[in-house]
């Protein structure tokens, strides 16, 4: 699976993208989300609060619940300042 | 049309280009964004936005194609630069010609902001103490809701 970060998300993560392997239970982007939580306390401070985080899987914006698979691309951001 | 790019651009010449060798057109809206020295009472030196390749570029075409269901546009242009911009640069031109002036000056103020919350950008301002990240707007979301139902606002108006 593709990860994507933006904005404050990538810099507290510290990278703009990875390729990571989750475990078969998770299927949808909050489960995603909680376990990418566990890999290290950057992730644990970008991911904290989900009310700021927006998501896009395969460039379309989708809700938390939204399903996913190993081949997506999953992106997670900040709400977005265009213009 | 979209153009992503982090060059600047000439707004006398995109504005001539759209409506060349057309004489249908009878207005052109034009709505032209740029970096503001001041934010929250700092000096900004500089800002850089960042975006989703790909993703950017289809959202700006989705929005595009939202204007022209609404209103009956002849063209749009939207240019949306990214990387590192000082303040007096032009950030962002939307553009939309019309048989008349309403269609085109409501699609550009509908066009911006929708830009606004909808469009994969993010700002990062450097200044004296730092570089911050722009948070997003609650008075920009409110003012991208205000299109949120054509439907509605058209029965008001009736």
């Amino acid at each position: 699976m593709q990860l994507l970060y933006f904005g404050w998300i990538r810099t507290r993560i510290g990278t703009g993208r990875e390729t990571l392997e989750p475990p078969a239970d998770i299927t949808n982007v909050k489960t995603l989300v909680e376990w990418l939580k566990n890999r290290g306390e950057g992730y644990q401070e970008a991911l904290e609060d989900l009310s700021v985080i927006r998501v896009a899987v395969n460039q379309e914006m989708v809700d938390l619940d939204a399903a996913i698979s190993p081949g997506d691309e999953v992106a997670l951001f900040p709400p977005m300042t265009g213009g | 049309m979209i153009k992503v790019q982090e060059q600047g651009f000439d707004i006398g010449a995109e504005l001539a280009a759209m409506t060349e060798g057309n004489h249908s057109v009878g207005g052109q809206g034009c709505f032209v964004g740029l970096v503001r020295d001041m934010a929250n009472e700092e000096q900004i030196s500089a800002m850089t936005l960042e975006h989703y390749p790909g993703m950017t570029e289809k959202q700006l075409a989705a929005i595009e194609e939202e204007a022209r269901n609404r209103w009956p546009l002849q063209d749009v242009l939207i240019i949306h630069r990214y990387g590192r911009l000082e303040p007096g640069d032009r950030i962002v031109l939307v553009a939309t010609t019309s048989t008349h002036r309403e269609a085109a000056l409501e699609s550009c103020h509908f066009l911006i902001d929708w830009l606004k919350t909808k469009a994969p950008f993010w700002k990062l301002e450097a200044s004296e103490t730092g570089e911050s990240w722009v948070a997003a707007r609650d008075t920009d979301d409110d003012a991208a809701e205000r299109w949120a139902a054509p439907s509605e606002n058209e029965l008001e108006k009736t």
